[in-house]
């Protein structure tokens, strides 16, 4: 089942991680949410690639944490009583009349911390599926897939991630060479006289760079006219206002649906002209477009039957009244949904740069 | 194939012309070897082949420069893709992608090729270069020589006729160098690639040309003839070729085996020598302090071990040369000597001291380490204030670091940006700046990579003369030219473990690898150096 070692198609994985990212937003239980990151987190330990995008969800995880730290301390600072066990209390401040109904201090109730507490997890698990994404999806492959029309920007992406770590290298020789100078390494002023080396051998890097990619082709497109680059720009900039418009009217009640739905229809149509038109300028192929095979459908669909199980049992699975005493209920739907979601970290091929060690 | 008409290039705000009056002819399916003193114009004589110059780098050219019938003046760079392919000088500036097979398919995508000819080609090229086990990596895992057939593999699956080459083995041991120096001979023997290739390490390459470049600098004419022809006056030569001048050998030899050939006399001649027994390295004085004493060092970084139980120990006086593949632990031990890696075990005691507890001057004033790229050291934007921030830096009286500067390289302008240095006098800053704290241990990091003969000669009569007046020296290098020239003794090391530890002489005239091309001309004799046989016919005539 499992395969030889390539890349899974990178919407998949997106796909996947959406899916339990929609049962992350639906609840606030604790427990779901807990076993929503631990499925994340197995799944990306045994399907990451070597590289270094693929260390990324530590970092996810890492700002979940200040999410939920920094969600808590707002709440408490800001956050309105709401009945129920007063933990503690701290020292309040009567503020002006014009700041009615804004409330500075005074008593934590434990219902409005613990619930603070699990809002900020249902953030920190949303980013950690986001993270989940990003380690286990190759941008560049992502890249490939894409319409050749967003393909300028997506090189520009794809140069700037393999530069970040480069550039993360340089600064750690420099600020080396800078002991052997017998200066401080530490502290602003070090990293300031850092700072200016490290940006001048990065511009010299992306001269380099930009030499290089010239003299091996880069840029050799059938030469779009200037009129044609007015009229894709055009219809691209049309497409956006239409998708304004549509967003806004969804909103206000007042305008009539059928408005609305036209609006909206019509800027997908512009949009998809827009590429039609860009990628018939392109003289570009594309090198092994990654394969949509029974891993990539069985990624997809867990990550949708993981959603459905959220939508369909909503209800049932945020948390009434939570207090410490009482034991989150345990949703056995979503459970089982999530335990589908672990089927990837076996079912999937291993990523190549991973699968010949 | 490739036709140079009248051709003179100049940069702006540079009075003479880097490459003045030049017309050549390089023919298809031949390998031309570009030659010349560092900033002499080679890299730019390189890329006037497929219009990086003048169209990304500025500039003037004038003349004509055609090639496959299209003129650079009228097709850029990119419009060239097809005909040439150009391997940038570090292969890691030009790689766009993150794998390996993704590189090599990336030139084919940009020319439109049809993704079943895409497939064939990156096979045929894996199989071509021996990439097979590679295609697969992430390209910031490879090693130095693996980069570069990487980068050469993927200027090749476009089909170029022309492959342009900058300095493609500096920076590679002589295994790595001789894999990828094979690689391209694949390319001109069976497909009929004309390769034009620039190179300081003509030791490396010069018996493979069938033409040479000679490009003097400062706007002096640009020649062009036969390997032989050119190597009889030029201004750089291997070894084998001054052991040739010498003996006044005719034809002049460019590889060991034509020279064994004629070796004879010079042998006989040598036997019978008046100083026959080359000289013995200096002796070290046994009452002397140990300079440098490192006993059991290991370092690891994450679970790879980088250093496994080390022991060095460097006395004043000394040259110690660190040989081995590239990542074998060179760089690391250097490190570790001056503090900058974490040891899991082991002592470190360099005069007396442990380095990774000494900060600031107390530091600089016991060992000096110069990294691999000498411009990691230098911050300022004149040579000058450079100077006068090493002397606050090292409590040295004002005006220390010029002068030593001064000695090492009398040609530096003070008012001039480092970054605008050529690598040689960029080395002798950067050695200047460490000298200015007077450390009695000094460290070198693959101190000739990217410099030309004369170049490294004066970095070796620098060298000795610091080994005389007291300071010991330690380099990493893969120049085993360099080693013999200097080195009193070397330590191999492989894999992070010392393997050998011995006089110069023992230890590399016993590797088929690390000998010198004069020990392996005049073996079974032991001479390392042009130096030392000219010394002992000196006694003869």
């Amino acid at each position: 089942m499992m395969g030889r070692p390539r890349w899974l198609n990178p919407f998949a994985w997106w796909a996947w991680a959406l899916g339990l990212a929609v049962m992350a937003s639906r609840t606030t239980n604790p427990l779901v949410l807990g076993c929503i990151v631990a499925v994340a987190a197995y799944v990306v330990a045994a399907r990451r690639p070597d590289a270094a995008w693929g260390r990324s969800f530590r970092l996810f995880l890492i700002l979940g944490v200040w999410v939920i730290a920094i969600r808590v301390v707002l709440g408490i600072a800001f956050g309105a009583p709401d009945g129920g066990r007063v933990l503690f209390s701290l020292p309040s401040l009567a503020l002006p009349a014009w700041a009615a109904g804004v409330r500075f201090g005074g008593e934590v109730t434990e219902p409005a911390l613990l619930s603070l507490i699990f809002d900020g997890m249902r953030l920190a698990a949303i980013l950690a599926c986001v993270g989940a994404a990003n380690s286990l999806a190759s941008p560049s492959r992502l890249l490939k897939a894409t319409p050749a029309a967003l393909y300028e920007t997506g090189v520009a992406v794809v140069v700037a991630l393999t530069f970040a770590p480069q550039i993360v290298g340089d600064a750690d020789r420099l600020r080396t060479a800078r002991r052997l100078r017998g200066r401080d390494t530490r502290g602003l002023r070090g990293f300031g006289s850092v700072a200016v080396p490290v940006l001048e051998g990065a511009l010299e890097k992306s001269l380099h760079l930009a030499a290089a990619m010239d003299s091996r082709g880069y840029g050799r497109m059938g030469h779009a006219s200037d009129a044609r680059r007015r009229m894709i720009g055009g219809t691209f900039l049309a497409a956006l206002l239409c998708a304004a418009i549509g967003a806004y009217s969804a909103l206000d009640e007042r305008i009539p649906t059928t408005a609305m739905v036209s609006l909206l229809s019509g800027s997908i149509a512009m949009i998809v002209v827009a590429f039609i038109i860009a990628s018939r300028a392109r003289i570009r192929t594309v090198y092994r477009r990654d394969p949509w095979r029974t891993p990539e459908w069985t990624t997809t669909g867990v990550g949708l039957v993981c959603a459905i199980a959220a939508i369909a049992t909503a209800s049932s699975i945020t948390m009434q009244g939570p207090s410490i005493f009482t034991m989150p209920q345990v949703p056995l739907i979503a459970i089982c949904a999530l335990a589908l979601c672990l089927l990837p970290a076996w079912l999937t091929p291993l990523p190549p740069d991973r699968g010949r060690q | 194939m490739i036709r140079f008409e009248d051709v003179t290039i100049a940069y702006d705000g540079s009075a003479i012309p880097v490459i003045a009056h030049t017309t050549l002819h390089i023919q298809e399916g031949e390998l031309a070897l570009v030659v010349g003193p560092t900033g002499s114009g080679k890299t730019t004589l390189l890329h006037a082949i497929n219009g990086l110059v003048p169209h990304f780098s500025g500039g003037t050219l004038s003349g004509r420069v055609v090639v496959d019938g299209r003129d650079t003046a009228t097709h850029p760079p990119r419009d060239l893709a097809d005909v040439v392919g150009v391997v940038p000088q570090d292969p890691m500036n030009g790689f766009v992608t993150e794998y390996v097979e993704d590189e090599l398919a990336y030139g084919m995508e940009c020319l439109g090729l049809a993704p079943s000819v895409m497939r064939q080609r990156v096979e045929e090229i894996v199989d071509l270069l021996g990439l097979a086990e590679l295609r697969d990596r992430s390209l910031l895992s490879l090693s130095g020589g693996q980069r570069q057939r990487v980068a050469i593999g993927a200027v090749m699956t476009t089909h170029p006729r022309i492959l342009v080459l900058d300095e493609p083995t500096s920076a590679l041991d002589p295994g790595a160098a001789e894999e990828v120096l094979a690689a391209l001979q694949r390319l001109v023997h069976d497909l009929g690639v004309t390769v034009v290739l620039a190179e300081h390490r003509l030791e490396r390459v010069v018996q493979y040309a069938d033409r040479i470049i000679h490009v003097p600098g400062n706007g002096a004419p640009v020649q062009i003839g036969t390997a032989a022809d050119i190597m009889r006056t030029a201004s750089v030569a291997p070894p084998v070729v001054q052991l040739g001048r010498l003996a006044g050998w005719n034809p002049l030899p460019l590889s060991v085996r034509d020279a064994r050939r004629n070796a004879d006399p010079l042998r006989e001649r040598l036997r019978t020598a008046h100083n026959s027994h080359p000289s013995a390295g200096t002796t070290v004085d046994a009452l002397a302090p140990r300079l440098l004493d490192a006993r059991s060092v290991s370092v690891a970084y994450g679970t790879k071990t980088a250093l496994d139980n080390v022991t060095v120990t460097v006395d004043p006086g000394e040259i110690l040369a660190i040989m081995g593949r590239n990542g074998a632990g060179k760089s690391t031990l250097l490190g570790t000597l001056v503090g900058l890696h974490k040891r899991s075990r082991g002592t470190v005691l360099v005069s007396g001291g442990d380095p990774a507890d000494m900060r600031g001057p107390e530091l600089i004033s016991r060992v000096g380490l110069v990294p691999q790229d000498p411009s990691d050291l230098l911050s300022r934007d004149t040579v000058a204030t450079e100077c006068q921030d090493s002397d606050r830096d090292a409590r040295a009286p004002r005006g220390t670091t010029a002068t030593i500067l001064r000695s090492l390289a009398p040609d530096v302008s003070v008012s001039q940006h480092p970054r605008d240095l050529s690598e040689g006098q960029r080395l002798a800053l950067a050695l200047a700046v460490i000298l200015a704290a007077r450390p009695p241990l000094v460290l070198l990091d693959e101190p000739t990579r990217g410099l030309d003969y004369l170049t490294k000669s004066r970095l070796v009569v620098a060298l000795r003369a610091l080994a005389a007046g007291g300071h010991a020296v330690v380099l990493a290098t893969h120049d085993v030219e360099l080693v013999a020239e200097v080195a009193t003794r070397v330590i191999v090391l492989a894999d992070g473990e010392i393997v050998a530890d011995g006089t110069t002489r023992d230890v590399i005239a016993a590797s088929p690898l690390f000998a010198p091309q004069v020990w392996k001309v005049l073996a079974p004799q032991e001479w390392l150096t042009v130096a030392e046989v000219e010394q002992a016919l000196g006694g003869v005539r």
